[in-house]
């Protein structure tokens, strides 16, 4: 058996951990929360990663996708001798109108060819139930898990699709998922919408009858060899696809799903930069003030330990020890909620996404780089207390501290000094006398509201952006999307169908802009001049812009992309008919939150593109008392592909965020006040060590013990006061931070915070930080007044 | 002059029992003991003898274990907790060896701290300039000498005309020219305002200076002495 040897140091050590139990743990904590925050979000970049890739790997999900018009399939040959692709999946891809039992709101259908009796070569499928397509029956379909599990249709269930004007009856015979789908994105909307839009897998043989391509297809997908040269690929790819109506290809990046995937890493990337940052930054904070309060406190046995001849190194060593026992707890605990948190972030991940595989294996640099983190706060944060403790001398240090000097100064004396009572006093000299301490004490606090405020934002804005863009930017109910474009007048035969109160057309054209050597694929919106059903509108200022008789109006995101002022020529390479290239001026920019549209108008670009007036959307305003009738009518309406309902959209846009951010923000909040009353606790620990023989003296002298809690309390509420007022402030710059880091090309977050999440964000901390006071409170009850007094400090 | 017939307090058959871990100590073993109105009293006792206990009790601090102390009838022993603050804070001034000034406050503001809350106080500098420190009024503790800050305490502790000071080795950490300067300031309170004073001190010679000497060891008391002959603190053989 080994015989385990403490030293004296050591024991002394673990005792004064013990009997200074609750500011280390305080301390402990609020590491525990930096290295949480990071671990959790580490983890969860990590499984998403690792789940992403093996799914994609598995399921083969394609390096590069483009849809076009119709090309003969010899062509497959000619894009698989491309230099550097490995596999093609030539398919046929549509948009339909379906009609769900029990359902009434007509719901858009994609519908994608897949093999008979085989899985195909790219973007394979994970049966999750049924089984897969024969060739003996038309009407096999394949669902989408989300789809079926949206409408509750199982095995056996039929649904009705239009197919080129005519009514099939599809019979379910598989439940599906696809890497491909992963986001499922209706034509136009924002959020998947499950129940408005499905992901349908069909007979490659029967779609090629029923939409005209025998022998032919419309979509493609490649997988590259490792190392190919993916632009190389899609710009050769597109050569090819250019007679056949060929959209120019994107590569797997830009592809929708993905997108939405890789950007959801890039936000847990900014959260494990920011958080961490700011907790183990208050952390190191905390265990100074702590650290440096225990040293005074052991002056004299500093000293008396010199003495008998321990070196400052010793000493030193001694205290960074004991730190790095309070940075290990925080570290354990840490990394053990930081895997929960993780965990429990990529099940809601899982859930959401619909991983068929979970990959949650955190690997040992996480762990290291959490250790890392906490050893550095516990060394950092001991590192000026533990320098003096070392340096001090010993005869000195035996000898008791000289009472600190205090000075006379503007706030506490002068013409302010007589409307305060002495308890003030005490409370504003203390904050003078240290003021380093007390401005570091203010801003752990505000920090704490700034991260409250930060979690609440996201609400404020995200309610902002929708009610922006649902309300005022989006005025019709409904839009119509069209399986080809139509001549402009054919908008009067929807003005005719029930319910209808106003109709407009409105076209999508997908193009290239670009200037010098910047690119962007986007698609422009050509609407009529005085188009009020989708306006031009600018979301920042709240305002309707007139659209131009010519040129472009653009995004300010667009404009800094492309580094481009009003005045300027945009090319603009149009991606669909006779393809030309047009060179358009920018006479105006908005501001948007969503996407980076550029407006064109509809009669000027339709000249420009030499054809006859032609429209692929049509914007609806309706009765709504008379939807159900107009419903049922679109969803017989041969040449309508897609219907997006502006109310299922704000709808799906409200669930799938309120219930992703109430996990955030309850997780956030919590993290927070844990910050906020750790900064109190140990605050009000130390003045009440520090102060002790204050408070004694007050209670001798008279004083009853709500006082003299006023005496100790009084300090750390100004201090408090000051950090909720800082936090407003904090919060603010952080709440900007975070936004610019999140500006992607999809969302820009709006900049505003309501005054309620100042309100929210304060109340919460306050609390925090009352429940320390309250604590310590108790303490001061038990204030022995002999004890203290006689003895020398 | 003292009015040996009317008792300010009066301490009857005091025990105060403490029980520290496994060990019983009695630190008052049936202490029986007036202060009169306006007298001054030195309890000498080697260190541990049990006068601090004694004074702590009188001063409301603490409470005996059995007997009663009574000051206007009521009983100390049986007061609330909130009642013993507020005999503290209307009847008893206490100064302690250690001078317990807040480092924070001015000497003037030390003092306020006590006439705030007093219910018919001297005014700061009047206090302060009865302890002959009327030039340091706004000089905080860090920039007073140790005996100088004792007397700003002394001055905190008459500052609401108490009806008891109770001074516990209020010369310990001085030398001796500060000692008589401040024994000096504790006698000038007893004698212009009549308060009742009780001084701890282990230096016998302190004793000249009292009405009585009240000698106490090992909790109870061994004698008492009167002097028929107060001397000034500069006409003590230190």
């Amino acid at each position: 058996m080994a015989i385990v040897h403490f030293s004296p140091l050591d024991k002394k050590r673990w005792r004064d951990l013990v009997k200074l139990r609750g500011q280390v743990l305080a301390v402990a904590l609020v590491i525990a929360s930096g290295i949480a925050t990071l671990v959790m979000s580490l983890t969860t970049i990590e499984a998403l990663e690792d789940t992403t890739d093996t799914y994609y790997q598995r399921y083969r999900f394609a390096d590069v996708f483009a849809g076009l018009t119709r090309a003969p399939d010899f062509l497959t040959h000619r894009i698989a001798e491309l230099d550097g692709v490995m596999s093609v999946e030539t398919r046929i891809s549509q948009y339909v109108t379906l009609d769900v039992p029990d359902f009434n709101e007509p719901v858009t259908g994609r519908l994608l060819s897949i093999p008979e009796h085989q899985q195909p070569t790219l973007n394979q499928l994970v049966l999750r139930k049924g089984r897969w397509i024969s060739g003996r029956a038309e009407d096999e379909v394949i669902v989408s898990e989300n789809f079926a599990d949206a409408h509750q249709l199982d095995i056996g269930d039929n649904l009705a699709a239009i197919l080129q004007g005519s009514k099939r009856s599809l019979t379910v015979v598989g439940i599906a998922l696809c890497p491909e789908f992963i986001y499922a994105l209706g034509p136009g909307a924002l959020l998947p919408d499950d129940q408005r839009f499905g992901i349908l897998w069909m007979s490659r043989e029967v779609l090629a009858s029923a939409f005209d391509l025998k022998d032919a297809f419309n979509d493609v997908a490649l997988s590259l060899h490792h190392g190919a040269d993916a632009r190389a690929v899609m710009t050769e790819l597109d050569t090819l696809l250019k007679p056949y109506g060929g959209i120019s290809a994107i590569p797997r990046s830009e592809q929708m799903s993905n997108w939405f995937i890789q950007n959801e890493i890039a936000q847990q990337k900014s959260m494990a930069m920011v958080l961490p940052v700011i907790f183990i930054s208050v952390a190191i904070f905390l265990a100074n003030m702590v650290l440096s309060r225990l040293i005074a406190t052991e002056r004299t046995e500093i000293g008396l330990l010199k003495a008998f001849g321990y070196s400052g190194t010793q000493i030193a060593w001694h205290y960074v020890r004991m730190m790095l026992v309070i940075g290990a707890t925080g570290t354990l605990i840490g990394c053990a909620v930081g895997v929960l948190f993780g965990h429990y972030n990529i099940d809601m991940y899982a859930q959401m996404f619909r991983f068929p595989v979970l990959i949650f294996q955190p690997g040992v640099h996480n762990y290291v780089l959490a250790v890392l983190a906490g050893v550095l706060a516990s060394v950092l944060g001991a590192l000026g207390a533990v320098t003096r403790a070392a340096t001090l001398p010993p005869a000195q240090a035996m000898a008791p501290p000289s009472p600190p000097a205090y000075r006379h100064s503007i706030i506490s004396s002068g013409a302010l000094q007589r409307k305060l009572d002495q308890s003030t006093r005490i409370a504003i000299r203390q904050i003078e006398r240290w003021p380093l301490r007390s401005i570091m004490t203010s801003t752990g606090i505000g920090f704490s509201v700034a991260l409250v405020i930060m979690t609440f934002q996201w609400d404020d804005a995200l309610n902002h952006m929708a009610r922006v863009y649902f309300e005022q930017a989006q005025r019709q109910d409904v839009v119509v999307g069209m399986s080809q474009p139509r001549a402009i007048h054919a908008v009067q035969d929807f003005t005719h169908l029930p319910g209808v109160l106003r109709a407009e057309p409105m076209r999508y054209i997908s193009a290239d802009l670009s200037v010098g050597n910047v690119t962007h694929r986007g698609t422009l919106t050509a609407i009529q001049q005085h188009a009020s059903l989708q306006p031009i509108y600018d979301d920042a200022n709240d305002i309707t812009v007139a659209v131009p008789e010519s040129g472009l109006v653009i995004a300010h995101r667009l404009a800094r992309k492309l580094n481009v002022k009003v005045g300027d020529i945009i090319t603009v390479n149009v991606l669909s008919g006779r393809r030309p290239t047009l060179s358009l001026t920018v006479t105006a920019m908005i501001e948007t939150y969503i996407g980076m549209p550029a407006y064109v108008n509809l009669a000027y670009i339709n000249r420009l593109l030499m054809e006859a007036p032609n429209m692929n959307f049509v914007n609806l305003l309706i009765d709504e008392a008379q939807q159900p009738q107009l419903f049922s009518e679109l969803k017989q309406t041969p040449i309508v592909a897609a219907i997006t309902i502006k109310s299922a959209a704000q709808d799906a846009f409200q669930r799938t965020l309120v219930d992703h951010l109430m996990v955030f923000v309850s997780m956030f909040s919590l993290l927070a006040a844990m910050l906020g009353f750790g900064v109190a606790y140990n605050s009000t620990r130390i003045a009440l060590s520090e102060r002790g023989r204050e408070l004694a003296t007050l209670r001798v002298l008279g004083f009853t013990r709500g006082e003299i809690s006023y005496v100790l309390l009084g300090e750390v509420m100004l201090l408090i006061l000051a950090g909720l007022g800082l936090g407003c402030a904090l919060g603010y710059g952080l709440v900007w931070f975070i936004i610019t880091l999140f500006d992607t090309e999809l969302f820009r977050i709006p900049y505003l915070i309501e005054p309620s999440t100042y309100g929210k964000a304060v109340v919460i901390i306050f609390i925090a930080t009352l429940l320390s006071a309250a604590l310590v409170r108790r303490r001061v009850d038990k204030l022995d007044l002999i004890r203290v007094l006689k003895t020398r400090e | 002059m003292p009015d040996n017939t009317l008792p300010t307090l009066v301490a009857k058959d005091i025990t105060k029992v403490y029980q520290t871990g496994e060990v019983e100590v009695r630190a008052l073993d049936g202490v029986s003991f007036e202060l009169y109105r306006g007298e001054m009293v030195v309890l000498l006792g080697a260190s541990g003898s049990g006068k601090s206990t004694l004074l702590n009790i009188l001063g409301g601090l603490d409470r005996p274990t059995t007997g009663s102390v009574l000051f206007d009838n009521a009983d100390l022993s049986r007061m609330s907790e909130h009642d013993l603050t507020l005999f503290r804070r209307d009847h008893v001034g206490f100064v302690f060896q250690f001078y317990n000034l807040i480092p924070s406050l001015t000497a003037r503001e030390n003092v306020a701290l006590v006439t705030e809350i007093a219910q018919h106080p001297l005014s700061p500098e009047q206090a302060l300039e009865l302890v002959k420190l009327e030039n340091r009024l706004d000089h905080f503790p860090a920039q007073l000498s140790g005996g100088e800050q004792q007397r700003v305490a002394i001055a905190r502790a008459i500052a609401k005309q108490p009806d008891i000071l109770l001074c516990d080795e209020p010369t310990g950490a001085l030398d001796k020219q500060t000692g008589i300067l401040v024994m000096d300031a504790i006698a000038t309170i007893n004698r212009e305002l009549g308060t009742s004073t009780a001084v701890i001190t282990h230096n016998t010679v302190v004793g000249g200076m009292a009405d009585r000497i009240v000698s106490i060891s090992d909790g109870r008391i061994a004698g008492i002495e009167h002097n028929r002959q107060r001397v000034s603190a500069a006409e003590l053989d230190w």
